[in-house]
């Protein structure tokens, strides 16, 4: 696929793209509490690498990406079936959500739970099989 | 016992991974796909058992209890289901293993096939309507990719035909669950079945057929089936016996799911219908049939017209009926199955599946023929084995509810079925080979990983046959099972407890 000859929509990649993808992770870690999460998440952040492949090529995208995106499928799914097998180990049913509390100074706790890693692997899923299509189609 | 429910699911998308990661080695893949396919057959069968022992098995996902979590239930119909699908896939990948070329297998045909099982697997255990529809798009996204991976040129065309159809059938599913969330506020299998029982039956009539059209499609019952002998042909053998086996089943399923355990309310109207189509399918099935001079086609279109036979039980909803569904599906499956991977057999030696081309195979190999003769004849009903104990029930489960009519029907497809076996068999067979044929095909020999999948499923037909009264048994018992709504609410809805939800 040739790309777009567009000066503007180069230079407004170059701020967007990056944007994008710190919005994306605001949202996968919103999407605990409050609408957002790993769907949309790894949609926004997909949507940051399309720009990349219209604006620039498709070989500036996959270069950026590193990895092929079917295997942040793969990983993404494993990510999530592990986290929800950590459930199994100890002995609760199936995706059970599992908590640590980490004290930090003073009263104020963090707490850490595998609902956030599940959606960590969803996130990867997203990204990777909406850019697997992406970039099949912009090959054509 | 909660982990068994888990795992069947748990181990395909596991060895799906692995699969995935290691497909570039063929040795590799060909040894983890055989444990994979082992290891569920195990966990299938240690899931039967505690099923028939300690009654139905829920398990609440996340300890979110039902009605408002994602449930999985095993009673013994799902756990039959899922144990002879297991069979029937191990079958299939070890006879994968030795036909595949390594093209398909570096693309990721074992991962596929392990993500078709998941979905699979899944709907057969899953305890609501929306997963249902999930697991049923797992299924349709591996085997669209399975149907047409390779791409040749009659594949993608049965591709096409494959998914457009299928589409449909999900569209019309998401629609009929939708509204059905809109009557009842719920998807959750247990709770449908009580809360519908208050509801107007006249928009209940409307739901229930929109589900029987979503169902009839992805089980191939008429007038829905053309998408089935359009496409099945077209794939590599061990893929076609995989979706000859599962694919429709899964379909005719839920099909009995739902109508034993939701649309209860006017069987006068939903399952006369159902009896309407149910003598239809088999009817234009076994026609269809008659028409082709293709193995695999054949076969194909004798699919729909078992079919037939499987909605016949569930429209008489009688214990009797429902048991004569039940048997037939896991007679069906295996035989079915079987068959298709002994056409492949012919197609490996002879280089064609056209009847006009093949002749005097019963000469050169004629261990391939009685190898053939015990599915086929089990097919056709022929008795000791289990085609003829399943369609006695059929046709008992008919007699006893006057439908006379549609009984009638279910004998006379029967004849056509030995028929039309017997004409695989007369041309393939027996008749002198065609002019100028195969001469060298005495020298293509079997991998051992071909015959001994095909050796095992006639073993099990037989077994089926001689000793039916243990399945028979099982038929019963999971007909009552899915005759008692009561029961199946106890045990999923038994799991909420008050209090976990009030303190939130």
């Amino acid at each position: 696929m040739t790309a777009l000859p567009s000066l503007i929509l180069r230079t407004a990649v170059r701020w967007i793209s990056p944007l994008l993808l710190l919005f994306s992770l605001f949202l996968l870690l919103r999407g605990h509490y409050e609408p957002g999460g790993g769907f949309s998440g790894g949609l926004i952040a997909a949507t940051g690498f399309a720009l990349l492949t219209f604006g620039y090529s498709l070989n500036t995208a996959r270069r950026l990406l590193r990895v092929p995106p079917i295997t942040l499928v793969a990983v993404g799914i494993g990510l999530s079936l592990a986290t929800g097998i950590l459930a199994l180990i100890t002995g609760k049913p199936f995706l059970t959500g599992l908590w640590v509390k980490v004290p930090l100074a003073g009263t104020v706790t963090l707490e850490l739970g595998t609902p956030l890693l599940f959606d960590v692997g969803v996130y990867l899923t997203v990204i990777g099989a909406t850019l697997t299509m992406l970039f099949e189609f912009a090959e054509e | 016992m909660g982990l068994l429910v888990t795992l069947p699911l748990l181990l395909s998308l596991a060895f799906s991974l692995t699969l995935f990661a290691v497909r570039r080695r063929r040795t590799a893949s060909h040894v983890l796909a055989i444990i994979g396919a082992s290891a569920l057959l195990a966990l299938a069968i240690a899931l039967l058992v505690v099923v028939a022992r300690e009654g139905l098995q829920v398990v609440a996902l996340g300890e979110w209890p039902a009605p408002y979590g994602i449930v999985l239930v095993a009673d013994l119909f799902s756990a039959a289901m899922v144990l002879i699908c297991a069979l029937v896939s191990w079958a299939t990948i070890v006879y994968a293993t030795a036909w595949i070329d390594p093209e398909r297998e570096r693309t990721g045909f074992y991962p596929l096939v392990f993500a078709l099982l998941l979905g699979v697997n899944g709907a057969f255990l899953t305890g609501d309507l929306f997963n249902l529809y999930v697991w049923f798009e797992v299924m349709l996204m591996a085997s669209f990719v399975l149907l047409v991976l390779g791409a040749e040129r009659g594949q993608v065309e049965g591709g096409i035909k494959y998914v457009s159809l299928n589409l449909l059938a999900s569209a019309f599913f998401l629609s009929a669950t939708g509204i059905l969330y809109g009557i009842s506020g719920t998807l959750n299998f247990a709770d449908l079945s009580r809360v519908l029982s208050g509801t107007d039956p006249r928009i209940l009539d409307l739901v229930a057929v929109l589900f029987g059209i979503a169902f009839g499609i992805k089980a191939g019952v008429f007038p829905l089936f053309f998408w089935l002998p359009a496409s099945y042909h077209t794939p590599p053998v061990p893929v076609s016996a995989l979706f000859a086996g599962l694919l429709t089943k899964v379909g005719v399923y839920a099909l009995v799911r739902v109508f034993t355990l939701l649309f209860v309310h006017n069987p006068g109207w939903t399952h006369t219908l159902l009896l309407g189509c149910a003598a239809l399918t088999m009817l234009t099935g076994v026609f269809g049939a008659l028409a082709q001079h293709d193995v695999r086609r054949i076969l194909s279109f004798h699919i729909v017209s078992q079919i037939g036979y499987m909605i016949f039980g569930l429209a008489l909803l009688t214990p009797l009926g429902l048991a004569s569904s039940v048997f037939y599906l896991i007679h069906h499956i295996v035989v079915k199955t079987n068959l298709f991977l002994i056409g492949g057999l012919i197609e490996r030696a002879f280089g064609t599946g056209s009847l006009d081309r093949l002749g005097g195979i019963f000469r050169e190999r004629a261990w391939l023929g009685l190898l053939f003769l015990i599915p086929a004849f089990s097919l056709a009903g022929i008795p000791p084995l289990s085609g003829f104990t399943a369609k006695l029930l059929v046709i008992r489960a008919g007699l006893a509810t006057h439908s006379y009519l549609a009984t009638a029907i279910a004998v006379v497809v029967g004849l056509f079925t030995l028929l039309s076996m017997l004409k695989i068999w007369n041309e393939a067979f027996w008749k002198a080979p065609p002019e100028g044929g195969h001469a060298d095909t005495a020298s293509v020999q079997y991998n051992a990983r071909l015959i001994l999948p095909t050796i095992v499923l006639a073993a099990v037909t037989l077994y089926l046959g001689i000793a039916g009264e243990m399945l028979l048994g099982l038929s019963m018992k999971a007909a009552e099972q899915l005759l008692d709504p009561a029961g199946y609410r106890a045990a999923v809805l038994g799991t909420v407890n008050p209090v976990v939800i009030a303190g939130g």
